[in-house]
């Protein structure tokens, strides 16, 4: 690819995440799940279960609101992957998206285009979840730079779990399967250690959330804001989100494929 | 060099479902051709392998000079597409769309403002550029569809059912705009079930049947082929004998109908005056007098024994014009 296509490229690719973004901000039905779901979650659970950080083993925390922050931030990016696959479903259904491959662009660019957007979701969540923990008296141990980090693991999360969605849209194209799986996403959550430690769940729960891939994102995140930078810690949350970004990226190329070739 | 050209061009679907069946066409730069046939002939699936979106399963076609599968790129730089339906964002205004589509083209970011504000301009929408495309009527989406197809003024221009839906108002609009766009030299493909909106558009029509090209020429020779011109004379019920005999002196009589005689006019609208001269010298009381000339849809009626309009079978009103 020359310099000048993937200037281009970059060009339609920052056009198309701008325009993601806009229509979920326009669109209450695709932002309320990103911020004000997860929130509500957050205040109940942590009003509700707050003592939970008396039990023994649970992780040294300042507060049950420290805790709580990294699974409600990695929720907002699952739901934000969830939403973006949504809006690229009904583009779709609504023929938006052979507008855009009857232009002169790399298919693969719409895709992530859709994907710019919903990163920048994933640092607009990351940053609310993050001024609602320092208001409500929340720390981040690692200080400033913890913080951006933070925020660029969330967004890079929402990015992985955001190329689930387009695949599941460009395979299916119909918006009602991709919402039909709004409630596997609280199953993945559940059996994760997003919001609660996985040593104290009973078993199989216990033995599945220590592999689940979402756990070792939550634990990276969760670390930088409980306990300062942990190198372990984010290797694994990053190995985690490539995982499941590489997985994400082959199914949406699969397709892709399989959509311009069939036609539907 | 024929702006779009297709030979044996086919489309079936993984479940054997035959959409296009080889399709032949040609047409020229600088012309209008219009695709005409029912819901389900064909005639989208045809448009969406010549503007890249289908792959074809058989035959080839080129469109700008360029392969649409080995090209491709290319093609799509060279046209622009309006496809059925209007495909517009809702949540997005008429600026936004335009900004977007000139992007997409790789216009550069001022010269895509000024290209956006001009086609604004022309299709009447300036006032209505920063409210949302969902606020706009039918007919002001089909027009920021039309205006998005020509951000980046291409060659080749595919209409999809442009007018379908639309008002009268609204349908002679585009129109005009389709006219206008021809007349500075864009080749444009529509695809349409409206018979009058191939008549009054199309320099070339195809006619489009269960995948098949099934007639193609200009407006003119296509009515021509199915038969000529007639007249129907209605006149008191007791005089009818009289009238047939008279009006046999000019032409093939046909069957009666609806309680009028029927005369095929050889030599077409220029005979009227003779035969009405020719009643009244016969003392006969002409109550009224229609000339019917064939339509499009007796052409599609002629190829396929299917009425274009409503896709019913051909009955009764129509044996008076006779199949070639």
């Amino acid at each position: 690819m020359s310099l000048a296509s993937l200037r281009a490229n970059l060009r339609v690719i920052g056009a198309l995440g701008a325009r993601s973004v806009r229509q979920t901000f326009r669109r209450p039905q695709l932002m309320a799940p990103i911020l004000v779901f997860p929130t509500l979650l957050l205040a109940i659970q942590t009003g509700g279960a707050g003592s939970a950080v008396d039990l023994p083993e649970f992780p040294e925390v300042n507060g049950f609101l420290d805790f709580m922050l990294a699974g409600a931030m990695i929720q907002s990016t699952l739901l934000a992957g969830n939403s973006g696959g949504i809006a690229f479903a009904v583009d779709i259904e609504m023929g938006f998206t052979d507008r855009l491959f009857a232009a002169p662009i790399s298919r693969f660019a719409i895709v992530l285009g859709r994907l710019a957007g919903t990163f920048v979701l994933g640092i607009v969540a990351a940053v609310w979840f993050l001024a609602i923990g320092l208001i409500f008296g929340a720390t981040v141990e690692g200080g400033v730079g913890g913080a951006l980090l933070v925020i660029v693991l969330v967004g890079l999360s929402a990015v992985a779990f955001g190329g689930l969605g387009s695949a599941i849209a460009l395979r299916a194209g119909k918006a009602s399967v991709v919402q039909g799986l709004f409630p596997l996403v609280f199953v993945i959550l559940f059996l994760s250690s997003a919001f609660f430690p996985a040593n104290l769940m009973l078993e199989p729960a216990s033995s599945v959330a220590e592999y689940n891939p979402l756990s070792f994102i939550v634990e990276g995140v969760r670390d930088v804001i409980v306990f300062s930078l942990s190198l372990e810690g984010l290797a694994e949350a990053l190995g985690a989100i490539a995982l499941i970004g590489a997985f994400s990226v082959g199914l949406t190329a699969v397709a892709l494929r399989h959509r311009l070739r069939t036609g539907g | 060099m024929p702006a779009i050209e297709a030979k044996s061009l086919e489309r079936t679907f993984s479940d054997d479902v035959v959409a296009v069946a080889g399709v032949d066409l040609e047409v020229n730069e600088g012309q209008i051709y219009a695709f005409l046939g029912p819901n389900g002939a064909g005639k989208t699936t045809t448009v969406r392998m010549l503007t890249t979106l289908l792959r074809p399963t058989g035959g080839e076609a080129r469109v700008a000079g360029f392969d649409v599968v080995a090209q491709a790129a290319e093609v799509r730089r060279a046209i622009g597409v309006a496809l059925q339906e209007a495909a517009l964002d809702p949540l997005m205004t008429g600026r936004e769309l335009l900004r977007l589509q000139a992007t997409l083209h790789g216009i550069p970011r001022a010269e895509g403002r000024r290209r956006a504000d001009e086609l604004l301009h022309r299709v009447g929408l300036t006032r209505a550029a920063d409210r949302r495309v969902g606020t706009y009527s039918g007919g002001m989406r089909r027009r920021l569809d039309l205006a998005s197809a020509l951000v980046h003024e291409p060659i080749v221009l595919f209409l999809d059912e442009p007018t379908t839906g639309l008002d009268p108002v609204s349908r002679k609009a585009i129109w005009e705009e389709v006219q206008k766009l021809n007349a500075e030299g864009t080749t444009v493909f529509l695809t349409t079930q409206y018979l009058e909106e191939a008549d009054q558009l199309a320099d070339n029509v195809g006619i489009i049947s269960e995948g098949l090209i099934v007639a193609e020429g200009t407006p003119r020779q296509l009515k021509g082929e199915v038969g000529l011109p007639h007249l129907e004379v209605r006149i008191a019920e007791d005089e009818h004998a009289l009238a047939q005999e008279v009006v046999a002196r000019f032409g093939r009589p046909l069957p009666a109908k609806d309680g009028a005689v029927l005369v095929e006019l050889a030599r077409g609208a220029s005979e009227v005056a003779t035969v009405v001269r020719a009643l009244d010298d016969a003392g006969l009381c002409v109550e009224s007098l229609d000339l019917v000339e064939p339509t499009l849809d007796d052409v599609f009626v002629a190829k396929t024994g299917q009425h274009l309009e409503g896709g019913e079978p051909a009955t009764g009103e129509t044996e008076a014009i006779p199949a070639p």
